[in-house]
C-alpha cells in the first residue's frame, strides 16, 4: 500500500497537472480566479479611495480620470468599492464551500464506508435537504439566522452540503470495493484509520472539481442573497448589494449596475473554467 | 409497473416527512423568544401567556411537531402575520403566475437549448461546438438578475419596447400577459437552456459513438435521419428528465426575476415574507416547493421507467 501511496500518487498527479498546464481554457480560468483573488488580497495596499468616503460634491458621475468607474450614489467611488467588494465575493464562495466541505465530507463518508442502515438514514436526510432548493433554502435560512454576511455564508454552505454529501458517498462506496482497502482492514486497522488515511486521499480530485465548481454558485449564490438584502449589509461594499441600489438609477447613473454585474460575471465565469479544467485534468476516464 | 410506481412513492414519503421536520425545525433557528417575535409591540405579561398557550410552546417539542403536522395535512400551513390570511390561500393565488414564468423559461430553455446541444455535438471540436460552448458558459456564468438589469436598461429604458414590469394575466389579455412575460422568462430560461445543452451535447455524444448508430450510417441512411430519427430519440430521455429535476432551480431563479420585474407570484411572495418576518408564509413556502419537487422527481422516475423497461427491475 505504501508503494501505491507514495509511488504511484505523485506520477498520477504530474500528469494532472501536465494535462491541465496543456489546456488553454483551464489556465485561462486560472488567472482571472488569481487576478480578482489578488485584487481581494492586496484591497488594503492599493492606492485607491476609501470605500467608505461619501462626497456630496460627486454623486454619481460617469466614469472619469478621477473616478475611473464613476461614482455611486453616496459620491463613493465605484473602482474602490468594486475591490473591497471583491473580498466579501471570494471569502462568501470559499467559505460557504469550506463549511459545506466540512459538514458534506464527513457524513457522506460515514454513510458510504458503514453502508446498512446509517446510509439509508442519511441518503433520506440528503433527499430531503436536496428537494429544497438551494436559493430558498439559502434565503428561508438567511431570514430565519438574521441578515448578515456570516449568516449568508453559512445558509449557502449548508443548501450546499448536499452536493457534497451525495458525491462523498458514491466515491467511497467506489473506493471501499479496492484490495488495499480490504489489506487495511486485514491487518487490523480501525474504521477511523481507514476512512481518513486511506478512504479520503483516494476520494480527494472529484471533491475537488466539485469544490471549485460550486465555489461558482456559491459566489452567484451570495450576490442573490446581498441584492435582496439579505448578505452584506451597508454601507460594506458587496457586488450583490451594489447592483441592489443601482437598480433604482438605472436610467441617471448605468455605470452603477454594470460594473458588479461583469465582476460578479467573470469571477464566476472563471471558478467554472476552472472546474472544467480540472475535471479534464484529474478525470481517470480522461485518459 | 404498479409495483415499480408504489416503491418510488413509498421511498419518497420518508423523504418529504423529513423535509417536514427540516421546514417545521426553521422556526426553532429563530433567535430568542418567539413569543415576542410573534407579538410584535406587545409587551403584556398576559397577552404572551396566551399567545404561548394558543401555540402550544408549553408543549415538548416532539408534540408541537406532531401538532404542526396534523395541521399540515389537514390543508392548515397557520395564517399569514401581515394578511391574517391562510397561507394555503396566499400560495394557491400567487402559484399560476409563477406556473407561466417557469413555463415559459422552459420552454424557451428547451428551443435554445436542446437544437444547440445537438448541433455541437454532430460538430465535435469544430468552431460551431466551441461557440456553443462558450455561450452555454457564460449563461451559466451570468448573475441572472444582472442581465434581467440590463435588458430592462437596453429594451425598456433606452429602445422602448417592452415594458419594464407588470404582470397581466395570461386569461385576461393574452397579447400584453406575454409581452410582460417575455424578458422575464428569457432572464429565468438563460441558465437553464446553457444547462440542456450541455447536457444533450454530452448524451448526443455518448449515443453517437454507440454501435447501431455506426450500423445505421453503415446501410446508408441519410445523416438527418440518424441523427435525429436514431440517436436524438435515445438521447433527448436523459435530456427530458433533467428538465423536470430543473423545476427546482427554476423556482429559485423566479424569486429574483420576479423582484426584478415586479411580477407579484411566488418569489414576491417569498421576498416580502422574509422582510415582514412573516414566518409562516416563509415555511409553508419551502414546504410546499420540496413537495412539488418530489413530486415532479417522482414523476421524472415514472417517465424513465415508462421509457426504458430495462430501469424497472435495476431500480
Amino acid at each position: 500500500m505504501s508503494v501505491a501511496a507514495e509511488g504511484l500518487a505523485p506520477r498520477a498527479r504530474s500528469r494532472a497537472w501536465g494535462k491541465f498546464r496543456r489546456s488553454p481554457a483551464a489556465l485561462v480560468g486560472l488567472a482571472i480566479v488569481g487576478f480578482f483573488g489578488l485584487l481581494a488580497l492586496a484591497a488594503p495596499l492599493l492606492p485607491i479611495a476609501d470605500p467608505l468616503a461619501t462626497s456630496w460634491t460627486a454623486i454619481r458621475q460617469a466614469p472619469s480620470a478621477a473616478h475611473w468607474l464613476g461614482t455611486d450614489e453616496l459620491g463613493r467611488d465605484i473602482l474602490s468599492r468594486m475591490v473591497w467588494g471583491a473580498r466579501a465575493s471570494l471569502a462568501a464562495g470559499v467559505v460557504s464551500v469550506a463549511i459545506a466541505l466540512a459538514t458534506g465530507v464527513p457524513i457522506g463518508l460515514l454513510a458510504g464506508y458503514f453502508g446498512g442502515f446509517t446510509d439509508m438514514a442519511i441518503s433520506r436526510f440528503t433527499d430531503a435537504l436536496l428537494a429544497m432548493p438551494f436559493l430558498i433554502t439559502a434565503i428561508a435560512l438567511a431570514a430565519f439566522l438574521g441578515p448578515s454576511l456570516m449568516n449568508a455564508m453559512i445558509a449557502i454552505g449548508l443548501s450546499a452540503m448536499p452536493i457534497f454529501i451525495r458525491l462523498t458517498r458514491g466515491q467511497v462506496m467506489a473506493v471501499k470495493k479496492e484490495d488495499y482497502i480490504e489489506g487495511a482492514r486485514a491487518i487490523g486497522l480501525g474504521h477511523v484509520a481507514i476512512m481518513t488515511r486511506y478512504v479520503l486521499p483516494n476520494i480527494v480530485p472529484p471533491l475537488i472539481v466539485q469544490a471549485t465548481l460550486t465555489v461558482a454558485t456559491s459566489i452567484i449564490a451570495e450576490a442573490s442573497l446581498s441584492f435582496l438584502g439579505l448578505g452584506q449589509q451597508a454601507p460594506a461594499p458587496s457586488w450583490g448589494s451594489m447592483l441592489n441600489v443601482a437598480k433604482n438609477f438605472l436610467s441617471q447613473a448605468p455605470w452603477m449596475a454594470l460594473w458588479p454585474g461583469l465582476a460578479i460575471f467573470f469571477v464566476v465565469m472563471g471558478f467554472n473554467i476552472l472546474g472544467d479544467g480540472l475535471r479534464d485534468a484529474l478525470d481517470p476516464r480522461e485518459h | 409497473m404498479l409495483r415499480f410506481v408504489l416503491k418510488r412513492i413509498l421511498i419518497a414519503l420518508p423523504t418529504l416527512l423529513i423535509v417536514s421536520i427540516l421546514v417545521f425545525g426553521l422556526q426553532k433557528l429563530l433567535p430568542g423568544d418567539p413569543v415576542l417575535a410573534l407579538a410584535g409591540e406587545e409587551r403584556d405579561p398576559e397577552t404572551l401567556a396566551r399567545l404561548r398557550e394558543l401555540y402550544r410552546l408549553n408543549d415538548p417539542i416532539w408534540m408541537q411537531y406532531l401538532h404542526w403536522l396534523g395541521d399540515v395535512l389537514k390543508g392548515d400551513l397557520g395564517m399569514s402575520l401581515r394578511t391574517n390570511q391562510p397561507v394555503l390561500v396566499l400560495i394557491a393565488e400567487k402559484l399560476p403566475v409563477t406556473l407561466q414564468l417557469a413555463t415559459m423559461s422552459m420552454i424557451f430553455a428547451m428551443v435554445i437549448g436542446i437544437p444547440a446541444g445537438i448541433l455541437a455535438a454532430t460538430r465535435k471540436n469544430s468552431w460551431i461546438d466551441w461557440i456553443c460552448n462558450v455561450v452555454a458558459l457564460s449563461g451559466l456564468s451570468i448573475p441572472n438578475f444582472w442581465l434581467g438589469i440590463m435588458l430592462i436598461l437596453l429594451v425598456s429604458v433606452n429602445l422602448g419596447w417592452l415594458p419594464a414590469s407588470g404582470y397581466e394575466s395570461f386569461f385576461v389579455d393574452p397579447v400584453r400577459s406575454l409581452q410582460t412575460m417575455l424578458m422575464p422568462s428569457f432572464v429565468l430560461g438563460t441558465a437553464l437552456a446553457a444547462t440542456l445543452m450541455r447536457h444533450t451535447r454530452s448524451a448526443m455524444l455518448g449515443v453517437l459513438s454507440s454501435d447501431y448508430i455506426r450500423t445505421a450510417r453503415a446501410k446508408g441512411l441519410p445523416g438527418r435521419v440518424v441523427v435525429l430519427g436514431h440517436a436524438f430519440r435515445n438521447a433527448v430521455l436523459p435530456v427530458i428528465t433533467l428538465s423536470a429535476l430543473l423545476f427546482g432551480e427554476l423556482i429559485g431563479g423566479a424569486v429574483l426575476t420576479e423582484q426584478i420585474f415586479t411580477i407579484p407570484g411566488f418569489g414576491k411572495l417569498t421576498v416580502d415574507a422574509v422582510f415582514n418576518r412573516d414566518y409562516a408564509v416563509v415555511q409553508g413556502i419551502v414546504l410546499c416547493i420540496a413537495a412539488g419537487f418530489l413530486v415532479m422527481n417522482l414523476i421524472a422516475d415514472i417517465l424513465y421507467a415508462v421509457f426504458n423497461p430495462r430501469l424497472r427491475t435495476e431500480l
